[in-house]
């Protein structure tokens, strides 16, 4: 049996800083498995630039950034394999890979950093009546096609969600000479950043048309045309708003799914809002000496935050390696409450660390000139004021080491807004 | 006296911000969170740019194309005359990330360098 102090899932961004922060702080054996033929993750597709601005204060393409990690990988002894899936993860940690030099292999670990990505929502998530011609891709996949394997998977164009993979399609897909016609968002407002509507859409005038979806699919072998039709309230399409659209392609952009399979294999206690991991703030979940990072723990839509919240990860995995780690003498929860949908980390370790802790989370609807509070005992801590929040970006905000005295166990500190 | 209320784009942030522009001259810009901001509203009431990214062919790489994007942003109104373009280059492999690819495009004064190797 291989033998490692640090065995990484996954060689994203998440993956590699991960890494890269253990190795940093003197753990020795670190092996990081990757399925895809380099390490990279989702950031090899991403041709477009908007990556790195708050972490290297430049504007990077994709791959430009993963470059910059690749390239510290590679000077390092962190052991890599590529092209090797990670199968299974057992209750003693140990992880069970495969790829085809090594076979099956069974490789010990220390402590494991769990950092698989997400998935986009497939068609099945959502169901649309009519025929199942070819022409109908996620937008993730309409990605790949064009940025990496080269050719266009269409020409004329409907987008059913307004997610930001979704959003960067629609220009990538109008510079190239097709024609966008709409981008159905069946929400009152857009899964995306507001920059990516403002870039991507306004720019060339693509109608993004909320609370509209699609209700039916026609062609036999290729996608001939879409019928969109308005929604009400409580989502359902409004008969007689029905408005046919004729395209050959439609792509689906409803969704990233965090991919846990393993963490659910191992027995790790999940959210069911973010559908990543239950963490603490050095990022451990349940199962002790397993850490998970990045959009396996809740989707992102900043790479940055990703390598920001992958180095606490690696850090904590580093201290429990090194014997570091202090053990908490009561945890605490986090929870989001009155428009805020979820926090990360939801429990903080009470160890007695001076360190303050940078909470995450996301709205629920949009606001406008609100606050965001949080509350212990009904006692206000913290209050922000806002200009907008929007459920497409991730807000955070910082607890000071002060304010997390004389709880005790099992306390709640809510997040939530107001106005 | 205009008053424009703009989305930064310079960054992912998007912070929305308040233009006033008197005769053709941004006068005020509040809204904004760094320097950037100022500055992308400065330009976009004048004389819009955008960064331009798309992927070029390759002759004997690993994919059959490789990624590039314009090492300034362009303006705005060149963005399909600049795609025209690109979509008739080949380069042969290899590539390295920062390669010229096209150099002063379209008389922007703008190169288009590789962003990815292959
Ligand atoms: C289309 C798109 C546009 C984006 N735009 C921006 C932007 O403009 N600016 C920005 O800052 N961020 C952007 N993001 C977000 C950013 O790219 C992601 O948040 C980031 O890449 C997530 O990193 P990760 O390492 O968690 O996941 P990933 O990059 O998905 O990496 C996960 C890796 O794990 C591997 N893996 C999964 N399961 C296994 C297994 N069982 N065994 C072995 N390996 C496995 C996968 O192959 C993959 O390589 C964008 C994301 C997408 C998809
Ligand atoms: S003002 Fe600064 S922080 Fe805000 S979006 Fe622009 S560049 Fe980003």
């Amino acid at each position: 049996m291989l033998k490692y102090d640090l065995v990484v899932v996954g060689g994203g961004p998440a993956g590699m800083a991960a890494a890269l922060k253990a190795k940093e702080c003197g753990v020795e054996k670190i092996l990081i498995c990757e399925r895809d033929e380099t390490l990279g993750g989702i950031l090899e597709q991403c041709i477009h630039t908007g990556f790195g601005l708050h972490y290297f204060g430049e504007e990077l393409s994709g791959p430009e950034y993963a470059a910059r990690f690749i390239e510290q990988v590679e000077k390092t002894d962190i052991d890599v394999k590529v092209n090797t899936m990670v199968l299974d993860i057992t209750t003693n940690n140990v992880v069970i890979a495969i790829n085809k030099q090594d076979g099956l292999m069974e490789i010990s670990a220390t402590a494991i950093v769990l950092a698989m990505g997400c998935r986009e929502r497939p068609r099945g998530a959502i169901s649309i009546p009519g025929t199942r011609p070819a022409g109908v891709m996620t937008a993730g996949t309409a990605q790949r096609f064009a940025n990496i394997d080269g050719y266009l998977p269409g020409k004329e164009v409907v987008i059913l969600g307004s997610g930001d993979i979704g959003l960067i399609m629609a220009r990538r897909m109008t510079l190239e000479g097709a024609k966008v016609k709409a981008v159905c968002e069946l929400m009152p407002y857009s899964g995306g950043l507001t920059r990516n509507i403002v870039q991507c859409l306004d720019d060339f005038d693509i109608p993004l048309k909320l609370s509209h979806t699609v209700t039916e699919i026609r062609g036999k072998d290729r996608v001939e045309g879409v019928t969109i039709s308005k929604v009400d309230g409580n989502l359902k399409p409004i008969p007689g708003t029905e408005e046919y659209i004729p395209c050959d392609t439609l792509m689906l952009s409803v969704g990233l799914l965090p991919e846990n399979e393993l963490s659910r294999s191992v027995g790790i206690r999940l959210d069911k809002v973010t559908g990543g991991a239950v963490v603490d703030q050095y990022r451990e979940t349940n199962h002790e000496g397993i850490f998970a990072c990045g959009n396996v723990l809740h989707v992102h839509d900043l790479v940055d935050f990703v390598t920001q919240e992958a180095q606490t990860a690696g850090e904590g995995a580093a201290n429990y390696i090194l014997g570091k780690k202090e053990y908490a003498d009561y945890r605490i929860h986090t929870k989001g409450i009155n428009g805020v949908r979820y926090v990360v980390p939801q429990r903080i370790s009470m160890d007695g660390s001076e360190e303050p802790v940078k909470l995450y989370f996301r709205v629920g609807q949009v606001f406008t000139n609100a606050t965001v509070k949080v509350t212990r005992n009904g006692n206000v801590i913290y209050a922000k004021k806002k200009r907008k929040l929007a459920p497409g970006e991730m807000e955070n905000i910082v607890i000071k080491p002060e304010d997390l005295q004389d709880f005790s166990e099992g306390d709640y500190l809510f997040i939530e807004v107001e106005g | 006296m205009e008053v424009r209320e703009l989305t930064c784009v310079a960054c992912p942030m998007g912070c929305q911000m308040t233009a006033s522009i008197d005769n053709g001259v941004v006068v005020s810009v509040t809204g904004n969170t760094c320097p950037r901001g100022k500055k992308y509203a400065e330009t976009e009431c004048t004389h819009p740019v955008r960064p331009l990214t798309t992927t070029v062919k390759v002759d004997g790489g690993k994919h059959p194309v490789v990624p590039v994007k314009s090492a300034d942003a362009v303006p705005k109104e060149k963005m399909f005359d600049c795609m025209k373009v690109l979509n008739e280059v080949v380069v042969k492999a290899p590539v390295k990330i920062g390669d010229v690819i096209v150099e002063n495009i379209c008389d922007t004064g703008i190169n288009i360098v590789a962003t990815n190797i292959c």
